[in-house]
């Protein structure tokens, strides 16, 4: 005799409701349920967009080996901890939780079931059962560097950053650097706008630039709010996480993309097989998981050829941005010449290098 | 320092301020009534969807103005009947609404992301509005000069007309105005789709002017400044004006500062800047309250004349 009190009535209820869906859901033993916890909505056309993106590729890819469920609109805060756990606790797998904000929760909900395998983007705390992973942008941004340094006339080139954080230091840097190979005496003039979404905010933002004269304006915030200023000043710029060309066929000279669907399939797979570990993953050019969008065709063919090159020696390993000499803003040497700066030093990147105005 | 950077500099300025400014006159007229509605955020994300979504399939931008204000004054009447008709908490019930107005943009937004729209072009000839000085009066979206018109309207109703001295009268005393007959339910009604309209409006700029896309939250709180606005204002249109302009220019100027790399200032001075423009002005007018409230007196009082 059980007692009908509040909790087992939950319980009960939610056992019946949750009876018919499992199932339905009752594939082959084999089948693997694969579960992602986004930040925005997956029509945000950026991040998570992106991350969607992905997810559709593995599933396409494993036909109906896979199951790939979402909750979007997911806040970084504590409640994104009953999400993920109900994602555990509905029978997935794998759970993919992608944004930075969601590090804690992920580790908290993780450490309840050993046998859920959990892997979070761009963070750095792991366990016996939680991987990170993250892309490699700032190898992107060497190309627009390489492409904004050679298209530049004016010699100033405009930068949109959001906030002072390793992740946009390491592209400011990454496209100064790049620029300045080919063209030593280009200069980057950076303006934060603190958000990372603010589009009335980011064109005021754009506009402030243009009128210093910057000719190129690049930026790191999600909205395309920056190119289609650009495009109304016929000025040139470059999309962020996604092909936004639709939005400004003139201006937008090429983008970076994030690609998440090989990294999303190599897990699954591994879940497949039974080869899943705890690791940490940074892919770039070479693995796929950054791509550079199609060249606007008003970009003269040696500038293609030049970024093209880079590209090249990003995924064959012969290039990398990051090579000394390197000197800080204020003209100290931070890296020697020939040194190639470890990731573990650009993940916690707090310093602009010369060149680099404003901020 | 040339002519023409300024003038660059001055068309951001008034470029990122018409939609405050548009926000904070509808506000202003609420409030006038004695109505405080909170949910100017909320309403302003349902103009700018419908705005988009109307220009989008229209192709019409001046469509698309008009159901942004239809569609704001319509949401701002699910308020009007819960604060006037059933004498709810405004307070709540303006929190609710800025709520309600983020959650429906975003459902009907949906299907928007990632379509563009076309713009208005200028109401004046390419030689005035393209001229490299003429620009700085002529070069704007033809929302500008509304927004300026409006609230020079406004204005002058509120101060120098009869229906301005009624709805004044609404919000310094509705049990009087009601004892001479007034209506004070159905001009408040009025005045709180009036500030629907206008949020709807300036919601409009954000998706159709700044840039002619939707996104969620694209209009980035700016509601929450537009209430500001008419408290540091005194309730005084004039001053909403000057007000909407200078934090127009100090966010501009906040970008010069960094893109210029000025290191005298560090960047959390000009991130905390608006925050310390808003306690600086609360206490003037505290010290002015002093003397006598510039406030509506009803401001947030229910009007329930029978109990």
């Amino acid at each position: 005799m059980t007692l009908m009190n509040r909790r087992n009535f939950i319980k009960t209820v939610s056992a019946t409701i949750a009876l018919p869906a499992m199932a339905a859901k009752s594939f082959g033993a084999d089948t693997l349920k694969v579960g992602f916890a986004y930040l925005g909505p997956v029509g945000d056309f950026g991040w998570t967009w992106a991350h969607d993106k992905g997810r559709k590729f593995m599933v396409d890819q494993l036909g109906g080996k896979v199951v790939g469920d979402y909750v979007e609109n997911v806040a970084e805060d504590a409640s994104a901890v009953p999400v993920i756990r109900d994602l555990a606790q509905s029978g997935h797998n794998l759970i993919f939780t992608t944004s930075f904000g969601y590090m804690d929760q992920t580790i908290q909900v993780a450490k309840d079931f050993p046998k859920v395998m959990f892997e979070h983007c761009t963070g750095f705390k792991r366990a016996d059962n939680v991987s990170t992973y993250n892309s490699r942008f700032h190898e992107g941004r060497a190309v627009l560097g390489t492409i904004a340094g050679m298209m530049t006339k004016t010699g100033t080139i405009g930068y949109l950053g959001s906030f002072k954080v390793p992740e946009v230091v390491m592209g400011v840097n990454a496209f100064t650097l790049s620029a300045q190979a080919v063209n030593p005496n280009v200069k980057v003039k950076l303006v934060m706008i603190d958000s990372w979404f603010d589009p009335a905010k980011e064109a005021a933002a754009t506009e402030t630039l243009a009128n210093l004269g910057c000719d190129i304006i690049t930026s790191h915030t999600d909205s395309p709010a920056t190119l289609q200023v650009c495009e109304q000043k016929k000025l040139y710029g470059f999309g962020q996480g996604a092909d936004m060309s639709k939005f400004a066929p003139n201006a937008h000279l090429t983008a970076i993309e994030d690609i998440w669907g090989p990294y999303y399939l190599s897990r699954a797979n591994a879940m497949l097989d039974g080869s899943w570990k705890s690791t940490d993953t940074w892919w770039g050019f070479k693995e796929g998981s950054v791509v550079i969008s199609p060249y606007n065709a008003a970009m003269p063919k040696e500038v293609a050829a030049a970024a093209d090159k880079i590209q090249a020696g990003w995924k064959d390993g012969s290039y990398n941005v990051f090579t000394g000499p390197i000197a800080d803003q204020s003209g100290a040497e931070k890296v020697a010449k020939g040194v190639v700066m470890a990731d573990g030093d650009l993940a916690g990147i707090d310093w602009f290098v010369k060149g680099v105005e404003g901020a | 320092m040339t002519m023409d950077f300024i003038i660059s500099a001055i068309v951001t300025v008034v470029g990122i301020s018409t939609p405050i400014l548009l926000a904070a006159t509808g506000e202003l007229v609420v409030e006038k009534s004695g109505v405080l509605n909170l949910g100017v955020e909320g309403m302003m994300l349902i103009g700018a969807i419908t705005g988009f979504a109307v220009t989008f399939t229209t192709f019409n931008p001046w469509l698309g103005v008009i159901a942004a204000a239809a569609a704001g004054a319509a949401v701002s009447m699910v308020f009007g009947v819960l604060v006037l008709s059933l004498g709810s908490n405004q307070v709540a019930t303006g929190l609710a609404l800025a709520i309600l107005g983020i959650g429906l943009s975003t459902l009907i937004g949906a299907g928007f992301t990632g379509m563009i729209v076309p713009q208005f072009s200028s109401i004046f000839p390419s030689v005035l509005s393209h001229d490299p000085f003429w620009r700085v009066i002529f070069g704007y979206s033809p929302m500008v000069y509304i927004a300026l018109a409006i609230i020079f309207a406004v204005g002058w109703v509120l101060n120098y007309t009869r229906a301005g001295l009624v709805l004044r009268a609404v919000g310094e005393n509705d049990l009087s105005a009601h004892s001479i007959g007034y209506s004070v339910i159905g001009i408040r009604y009025m005045a709180i789709a009036f500030g629907g309209a206008m949020a709807g409006i300036a919601g409009s700029y954000f998706s159709m002017v700044i840039t002619p896309m939707w996104a969620e939250r694209m209009t980035a709180g700016r509601g929450w400044i537009a209430l500001a606005l008419v408290v540091f204002a005194g309730w005084k249109a004039g001053r909403l004006v000057i007000g909407a302009y200078l934090f127009g220019a100090l966010m501009t100027l906040e970008l010069y500062a960094k893109a210029s790399g000025f290191q005298f200032l560090p960047s959390q001075f000009w991130a905390s800047m608006p925050y310390i423009m808003a306690i600086v002005v609360l206490a003037v007018i505290s010290y002015r309250d002093r003397t006598g409230s510039e406030a509506p007196a009803c401001l947030g009082k229910p009007f329930l004349p029978n109990s």
